[in-house]
């Protein structure tokens, strides 16, 4: 009789708030993890030697306000739970950090990947972005780091798109249905992210359908060269399981062996537990996977109850269809610089609207985005929102690089706002400084 | 009357106690290669000039199921295994014969994939023609439909001594866990059983026809008759007798640390509010984890009689134990020679010379005299198990909890005394209680504190009960009792149905006092399909802890 053991050491931070939930027969409900919580029991997964349980530890108000702007602030916006399922990824993150562990998983809920920069409520489930405050609470830690985002939730990460929109040590890269079939309705090509992080937010919008070929192309000709020039300090997975070909919200065609697979080429240091609604058909499985995947296990015996790999095939006009995105996206990536030139340089701001609808919440924001472009560092910006409810804010980023006149410009912006906003905030990521007036 | 016999494996101690007294203890060496004798004559010895009419129970503490594990004395085991989907199983493997099956049961209890009866009709006569004499059978998720075992049970027929069921042995999830149990329970079968047979026998032709109860890993008893159905509960009860020892003869219903230091070893157990902390999952033994309930217990290999070392001009003491103290003829210094230096522990002159002799080695490379070298020496023991306890409770606090009230504000273990019994209790104390900042307690008395515990030990039983009211089913694995139950129950008739549960059981079991069942986890589910609540997942489990029979009276301790 020989023991399993991992040859990755794996940290895992299981807590799926069993006394938590938006509404009783909302997806986010009490009951999401619990039979993932039986499949993990009945492995014994806690007994395999180089894997270990751990609790999520509390994310601190000043953690949620170096990433978001909860208006009117952190308190009215973000409850414990939020806090715990953001600590839950903090814990793991570092973990991996000080090298307590090779890899971690955090399987917390709440999710975060929808929540944005400006936060009047909740929108896809989420509140604030727990990967993002992990993130940005290390890089205060440990100085610079280059971070990528690999999100392969269904949904598109608009989240995280939005918060690491002009920022080029945070790569994001999302692969998800379509937004033309899907909530947010975003995540398309064109989408490269704002003059400081010009190119550095990549989109694959993929067809209902999609299956493990299609998802597992992507990867290998898509995701992993990118990552091969981009060379990150991170890896993280924004690991959502509604790919799932049983996921009641979406129409891919996904597995638990595809999950797994995908987990083992990418390789993340860090996978973090996104959406994923079929709590009964898929996520006991995926989860399995993935934790079997990171640990450096066997996984290739971890099946759905109804898995039939032939049904879930997908049609060549897929195939096809997704061969050509992921060149284009290619293509993208590597004339990024040049698109740049084409598209940036030589102008004082770039200035963009946008549209957020709350979904969970029911709100409808309008945003003013105004990025400097600034040749010594990422540039300050400020986001002039306003929302059907009657708030109306100015919200001011000093990024981390900031540059003395961009550092003055982002304090002079907020000492002189006019009276006609209801709340002014400015966040100051050079002295790690949170402002907010009334 | 109650006579109590803890079986170690270097001695035997047996007591008599009665209405909280103690009436007589005896300590005699364990033979090894007899261990029903061993038991035999220290039970005839006890019970020499004593009115036999008067005995209402005797609790036994023994090593015959450890000792066939540990020294591989069992029977040869065929292993039938549905592993189903999920991770690599060749691992579980654990009997002489071995055979994974086809066939699955999910999470939910579902059959997914039937099993092939012929497949388990050519195991049973593979495993009778290879000699196999017990059987262990095991289906994941068992626990929430034990059909396929119960299936491939009567497909094997009568063929073999034993069959032992996974879900029979614990509600608990934990496939691999269940295997290993499973496969035990079957191992020490024929062991466990013939000394059953021969201990109750024995005891009728000495005129002693009383209840037998067996002391287990949690600190309980159960009868001898369903020991002879789970023997493998009986393994590893000697640091629950002595954990129970401790308990009688210094009470608390405090958060307490209890300390058994020994001439090898020191064994650590905790108090929660008074009610003992239990392993999580349940008790190792040899590469074995099970699903064995048991008293949370760590042995570190600090004693009395330990080896003292110099590493890097630093003490080191243990963990091994490499004879007598040197003041006796032993190779190495040790604890117990320091305690003679300081005067602590009476000794004739040349044997304290001996003790001295020792500590000035260690002295002279370290520039201090020999009183100096034995207060470093008690010092550092002290150290020890200061910073062992620090690192214990810190694994303990931080034990995943699942839920919100929990994390914030769940209960913490912060001791607030410690009490200790062993033969350098007396003198440790005051250095523990300085270096902790505790008050520590020993009784004036432990000698056969283990056999105490063993006697006071009264029976317990924990029980795991899952409802799911949209498939309308309730199980308790335990007790092997699945039943139809209506969609309309509820997280208290679950609760209510758990209580009276256990004493049914209790009373069927003859347990002669009032039993105190307690719940000791709840948890309900609505669980929703599409937009609609389809029905509850309720969890519960209730139990009967660990206690004494009666109480010491307050002469008999400290």
């Amino acid at each position: 009789m020989k023991m399993l053991k991992a040859k990755n050491k794996l940290g895992l931070v299981f807590f799926p708030a069993f006394d938590w939930r938006i509404s009783p027969s909302h997806p986010e409900r009490e009951e999401r993890l619990l039979y993932t919580q039986d499949q993990l029991s009945e492995e014994g997964i806690e007994d395999i030697e180089g894997i270990k349980f751990y609790n999520p530890s509390l994310a601190e108000e000043r953690d949620i306000e170096r990433v978001h702007f909860c208006v009117p602030d952190v308190k009215s916006r973000v409850t414990e739970s939020h806090l715990i399922s953001a600590g839950g990824v903090i814990k793991s993150l570092e973990m991996v950090m000080t090298k307590q562990v090779d890899k971690a998983f955090a399987l917390t809920r709440p999710p975060g990947h929808h929540a944005q920069r400006v936060v009047y409520g909740d929108r896809g489930f989420c509140i604030i972005n727990v990967e993002a405050v992990a993130i940005e609470k290390i890089r205060q830690k440990y100085g610079k780091l280059r971070v990528a985002i690999v999100d392969t939730d269904c949904h598109h990460g608009d989240g995280t798109e939005d918060i690491y929109w002009n920022d080029k040590d945070t790569l994001v890269i999302s692969f998800h249905q379509d937004g033309r079939t899907l909530y947010p309705g975003t995540g398309f090509i064109n989408e490269m992210g704002g003059p400081g992080g010009y190119g550095y937010n990549v989109n694959i919008p993929l067809p209902p359908g999609t299956g493990e070929e299609g998802f597992l192309y992507v990867l290998d000709n898509l995701v992993m060269p990118i990552l091969e020039d981009y060379k990150p300090d991170l890896i993280i997975n924004s690991a959502g399981q509604d790919n799932h070909y049983t996921d009641p919200l979406t129409s891919m065609n996904f597995t638990a062996q595809g999950y797994a697979q995908l987990n083992e080429r990418l390789n993340p240091d860090l996978a973090v537990l996104e959406g994923g609604y079929s709590i009964e058909g898929a996520l006991p499985y995926v989860n399995l996977g993935i934790i079997l995947a990171m640990a450096g296990l066997d996984y290739t015996k971890v099946k759905e109850p109804d898995y039939n790999k032939e049904k879930l095939r997908q049609s060549r006009d897929i195939t096809d269809y997704i061969k050509k995105t992921t060149d284009t996206v290619y293509r993208q990536w590597q004339m990024k610089d040049d698109l740049y030139i084409r598209n940036i340089r030589g102008r004082d701001y770039i200035q963009e609207n946008k549209r957020i609808y709350y979904d969970t919440d029911g709100i409808m924001e309008n945003q003013v985005r105004r990025f400097k472009v600034c040749n010594k560092c990422t540039g300050v910006n400020t986001i002039d929102s306003s929302n059907d409810r009657g708030r109306h804010i100015l919200a001011i980023t000093i990024p981390r690089d900031a540059c003395s006149s961009c550092l003055d410009e982002g304090y002079r912006l907020y000492k002189t706002t006019s009276h006609r906003y209801t709340n002014v905030y400015l966040q100051d990521r050079v002295n790690d400084q949170y402002l907010i007036k009334e | 009357m109650i006579v109590a016999i803890d079986m170690g494996g270097t001695n035997i101690d047996g007591v008599i106690v009665e209405e909280g007294r103690i009436i007589k203890t005896i300590k005699r060496p364990t033979d090894r290669s007899n261990l029903f004798n061993t038991i035999y004559f220290t039970l005839k010895e006890l019970l020499e000039n004593q009115d036999k009419s008067k005995i209402t129970r005797i609790n036994l503490s023994t090593t015959v199921s450890t000792n066939a594990i540990v020294e591989d004395k069992i029977t040869p085991v065929g292993m039938i295994i549905q592993p189903g989907p999920g991770l690599p199983y060749e691992n579980l493997a654990c009997g002489r014969e071995n055979a994974f099956i086809s066939g699955y049961i999910d999470h939910r209890g579902n059959v997914v994939e039937k099993m092939d009866t012929a497949e388990i009709v050519a195991i049973g006569d593979r495993f009778v023609a290879a000699g196999i004499e017990a059987c262990g059978v095991v289906t994941k998720f068992s626990t929430r439909n034990p059909q396929h075992e119960t299936m491939i049970r009567d497909l094997l027929g009568d063929r073999f001594a034993t069959i032992t069921l996974g879900h029979t042995m614990s509600g608990k999830l934990n496939f691999p866990r269940r295997v290993y149990t499973a496969y035990l329970n079957s191992a020490v079968h024929s062991s466990f059983y013939n000394f059953a047979t021969n201990i109750k026998k024995s005891l009728e032709e000495e005129g002693v026809a009383v209840p037998i109860y067996i002391l287990k890993a949690d600190g309980g008893t159960m009868s001898l008759e369903a020991a002879q159905e789970k023997p493998v509960e009986t393994i590893l009860s000697g640091p629950a007798a002595s954990f129970m020892g401790i308990r009688a003869l210094l009470p608390t219903d405090e958060d307490a640390v209890l300390l058994d230091i020994g001439g090898t070893t020191t064994d650590i157990f905790f108090l929660a509010d008074g009610v003992p902390l239990f392993q999580p999952l349940g008790i190792k033994i040899r590469e074995y984890k099970t699903l064995v309930r048991a008293i949370y217990s760590v042995s570190m290999g600090l004693g009395g009689d330990s080896s003292i070392d110099l590493i890097d001009n630093k003490i080191k003491i243990g963990p091994e134990r490499k004879g007598k103290p040197y003041a006796y003829g032993g190779p190495k210094a040790t604890p117990t020679d320091a305690m003679m230096v300081l005067g602590l522990l009476e000794a004739e002159a040349g044997v304290k010379a001996r003790a001295e002799e020792a500590l000035d080695v260690i002295g002279k490379v370290l520039n201090l005299n020999t009183i100096e070298t034995a207060t470093l020496i008690l010092d550092t023991m002290g150290e020890m198990i200061k910073s062992k306890l620090q690192g214990l409770l810190e694994e303990i606090n931080s034990q995943p909890v699942y839920t919100i009230k929990e994390l914030l504000y769940g209960k913490k273990l912060e001791p607030k005394l410690i009490n200790i019994i062993g033969g350098p209790a007396k003198i440790l104390a005051p250095i523990l209680e300085k270096k902790l900042g505790l008050p520590c307690n020993y009784p004036s008395n432990y000698l056969v504190a283990n056999a105490i515990g063993a006697a006071l030990a009264r029976p317990t039983m924990e029980i795991s009960m899952h409802v799911d009211t949209s498939k309308k089913i309730l199980s308790v694995p335990e007790l092997e009792l699945y039943e139809r139950v209506k969609s309309s129950f509820s997280l208290s008739d679950a609760k209510e149905r758990a209580l009276n549960l256990i004493h049914e059981h209790a009373q069927k079991t003859g347990m002669p006092w009032d039993v105190e069942a307690e719940i000791i986890e709840e948890t309900s589910f609505n669980m929703v399909r599409g937009f609609y609540s389809s029905g509850k997942d309720i969890r519960v489990k209730a139990q009967i802890r660990p206690g004494l029979i009666q109480e010491l009276r307050s002469d008999e301790n400290a």
